[in-house]
């Protein structure tokens, strides 16, 4: 067997877990999409088929949930995934002039995914910091108060993937871990 | 486990002298508390890691003070915020760096770090207290009451401030149709957006026949601009909570879904925990203080679809299906989740409801206006020097709100509008500014109130640029189910673009006024039916400024890329060449550190190029 697919049986396995959590409970498909998505980096046909299947539903209905919400995609990624907040406050502070450069520089036509596959660029609604607009994450990261001249700059910078705590920008944690337990 | 008021009340007199401290009460603890925001805004700039350097000096110097981390103080523009008791010192922009010289001057020498306060930037003043900051001055919290007073992960805060003694309350000594009773006397209505009376929704819900009933709460925050429910679930999860199981009491459901969006991981996140904590107390589950009342509560994950906003939308995507809308009647009320009667309200709405029980209606209805009853969170943002989040008693002036809370407009630039309800709201031009807010004057001025957006636009933002972006979104959030809404917004989509070109003509004004019409009339859901609100309001008001597109062929503020020219600015360039090598159509013409360069209008293909790339920022558009 090869790593590849060592790899994806591994997925797929944590896959089964959500499925063993979720299955049971009525209505949760998009919190197993979700999940999905969060193993797999996307949701390609095949994954919907195997959910489809494991919940009993048609295959059809799996994928008319896919498509109808922003959130799955069913493309594969980049590595870094550039979403630029297209939310009012940000629009007005020039987030479209931002939204357009990073395609241009990256010479993006049809798809949202670099050649290289290292960069997918998508816009995105209000990520709710509104007083930092315009404001962009890569992945887990926001970078607020960001200029049309900063593009270059940030290509470069995840290119040589010397992203480093403390540079200018701003950031923000992944999420919330070993913290002080409730009512401590 | 809390079985009884009894244990509710000895939680409170245990946390109490650290709320105290807060509130700057009698009964204080004597450590300083030192408050630290978590919310999204302050999240994003790295309040994290000033917390964590607090946690560790603290400890270092042995410094008496309990370091706190809250939801939002609404001050986003100004963050990581720092706000310590006694005192309520607000600090701003707080680094790590900057958190040595707070322990040590602050917390061990009690002096205030001069260099860190607020300054007002009209007088110049340097504010120590936060609720002196005029930002703070003219805001009323009933929702966000809690929000940046107590740590939201913490139940025990929560019942400190008073949380869950209106559930017990109501379990103990009231009846339903007391509790529905309060609601409507109170005079508070949906703040999702279109008003409608709660206590009135609750009656209907209660009135419906059938053993399994649903609570459910929308906080499926898709406004683009808005932050409000997530900052009242990242700030103070539990209010929400409590007010879905009195929701639960009061129309006999034994299960409540909250449906949140998956792109707010903070508020998911937090939520959940809320959750668990509040069963491991016996406050959500079986026999909730030991009365025959059983309830619990669940996430169901939105997964970013602007229509799941639509009550109809929202309950088919919390069962997991595709989110659209159907015909009404039959109300939620009656038909909502998995065919059961289900009570459907926002979080704000919701955040409102314990104080109510608490304070009485009759204070309640005391604040606001005769048909708008109670506060409004609004979130302040574009072209506003104070972008945050707010709390206003109904009836107050958009003046009040965008000069004084907001602080005017920055850099010297004119107010030109404020749009108000998002994607189905419209612009209100200056001559509006002193309406007072509620639902009836907005609807009156071609907006709405929506779920509290507010957007202020300045002299450089193109009204029918901002309507375009509106119908932008519209457009593709549109569900696709009905013609008017998925052929009519595509349509009027593609007149804007014309004039935004260039390319429009007078005629295309009456054809967008009619085509709006339309969709309003014949669109299935609220989504369609208000989607030509920001071109209506913006055709109603700034009708000249079309006019300027299509007939001199000229954008006023300088954005419609198809209307402006790229130029140099002769002083500023310093003749680097870069902009030229830049330039894919060999617009730019110049020497090498010769003379200013200098763009060829005929050529310039109008890309922007050229204005990413300077470093001298010397090109401006005109």
């Amino acid at each position: 067997m090869t790593g590849e697919e060592k790899d994806w049986e591994e997925k797929y396995r944590q896959l089964d877990e959500v499925i063993e959590r979720y299955g049971q409970q009525e209505g949760q498909l998009i919190r197993i999409l979700k999940e999905a998505q969060d193993i797999f980096g996307y949701l390609p046909e095949e994954v919907q088929t195997y959910i489809a299947g494991k919940l009993n539903l048609p295959v059809s209905e799996v994928n008319g949930v896919v498509t109808f919400y922003a959130l799955f995609h069913t493309e594969p990624q980049g590595k870094y995934s550039i979403n630029i907040c297209l939310g009012t406050a940000c629009y007005v502070q020039g987030a479209q002039g931002i939204f357009d450069e990073f395609r241009r520089q990256l010479d993006l036509r049809e798809g949202n995914t670099s050649a290289d596959g290292l960069f997918t660029v998508k816009s995105t609604r209000c990520v709710g910091a509104c007083g930092l607009a315009p404001v962009l994450t890569v992945d887990d990261k926001v970078y607020g108060k960001f200029r049309r001249q900063d593009v270059a700059r940030l290509l470069q910078k995840y290119r040589r993937r010397e992203v480093t705590a403390g540079d200018q920008w701003i950031e923000r944690p992944a999420r919330y871990q070993g913290e002080t337990a409730p009512g401590h | 486990m809390i079985n009884g008021l009894n244990d509710l009340l000895a939680i409170k007199e245990k946390r109490l002298p650290d709320i105290n401290a807060r509130r700057e009460k009698p009964g204080a603890s004597p450590e300083w508390q030192v408050l630290v925001c978590t919310g999204t805004g302050c999240t994003s700039s790295a309040s994290h890691r000033v917390k964590e350097e607090l946690l560790r000096q603290v400890q270092l110097k042995k410094a008496p003070a309990r370091i706190v981390k809250t939801g939002c103080f609404g001050f986003c523009k100004m963050g990581p915020l720092v706000v310590i008791y006694p005192g309520q010192t607000l600090y701003c922009r707080v680094k790590k760096e900057d958190v040595a010289e707070i322990v040590e001057k602050h917390l061990l020498g009690g002096q205030v770090v001069e260099r860190l306060l607020y300054t007002e930037p009209v007088s110049g003043e340097k504010k120590s207290r936060l609720s002196d900051i005029r930002f703070f001055r003219a805001q009323y919290r009933i929702a966000l009451r809690n929000c940046g007073l107590i740590n939201p992960e913490d139940i025990t805060e929560y019942i400190a401030c008073d949380g869950y003694f209106a559930l017990a309350n109501v379990l103990l000594h009231w009846t339903p149709a007391q509790v529905i009773d309060t609601i409507k006397k109170s005079g508070l209505r949906g703040r999702g957006g279109a008003g409608f009376p709660t206590g009135r929704k609750w009656e209907l819900a209660a009135a419906a026949p059938g053993p399994v009933k649903y609570v459910v709460c929308n906080a499926d925050e898709g406004d683009p601009g808005a932050f409000m429910d997530r900052s009242i679930l990242e700030g103070d999860p539990h209010s929400v909570l409590e007010a879905m199981t009195i929701a639960g009491y009061a129309i006999g459901a034994r299960e409540g879904y909250i449906y949140v969006r998956a792109e707010y991981p903070i508020a998911v996140d937090r939520l959940e925990r809320a959750i668990a904590q509040s069963r491991q107390y016996g406050l959500l589950g079986r026999r909730i203080f030991n009365t025959d009342f059983s309830f619990d509560i669940d996430i169901r994950l939105g997964a970013g679809a602007f229509v799941c906003g639509e009550e109809t939308a929202l309950l088919r995507s919390a069962t997991g299906e595709r989110g659209e809308p159907r015909p009404r009647p039959p109300y939620p009320a009656q038909c909502g989740l998995w065919g059961k009667p289900t009570l459907l309200n926002n979080v704000e709405t919701y955040a409102n409801i314990p104080v109510i029980i608490r304070e009485g209606p009759d204070w309640f209805a005391s604040v606001g206006t005769e048909n708008s009853r109670g506060t409004k969170v609004f979130s302040l943002a574009g072209k506003v020097l104070n972008t945050g989040l707010i709390e206003v008693p109904m009836g107050i002036t958009l003046r009040t709100v965008i000069f004084d809370i907001g602080g005017g407009i920055p850099e010297g630039r004119r107010f030109k509008a404020v749009q108000t309800g998002g994607p189905s709201g419209g612009c209100i031009p200056e001559r509006y500014l002193d309406t007072p807010i509620d639902y009836e004057s907005l609807k009156q001025l071609g907006s709405m109130m929506g779920s509290g957006g507010m957007i202020v636009l300045d002299e450089t933002d193109c009204v029918v640029d901002i309507a375009k972006f509106y119908l932008q979104f519209s457009q593709d959030e549109s569900c696709g189910q009905c013609t008017p809404c998925r052929v009519g917004t595509k349509r009027m989509l593609e007149i804007l673009e014309r004039i935004t070109q260039g390319k429009g003509t007078l005629e295309d004004l009456d054809e967008l006024e009619e085509l709006s019409r339309e969709v309003m009339d014949a669109s299935l859901c609220g989504l369609g039916q208000t989607a030509p609100n920001p071109v209506l309001s913006t055709l109603k008001y700034f009708r000249q400024e079309y006019e300027a597109h299509i007939i001199e062929k000229r954008c006023p503020a300088g954005v419609c890329r198809a209307l402006v020219d790229y130029v140099i600015d002769e002083e500023k360039c310093i003749a680097c060449g870069l902009c030229a090598r830049e330039c894919v159509a060999e617009a730019i013409i110049g020497e090498k550190k010769g003379q200013p360069y200098f763009i060829d209008r005929q050529k310039c293909l109008k890309c922007g190029a050229c204005l990413a790339r300077c470093p001298k920022g010397a090109i401006y558009t005109a």
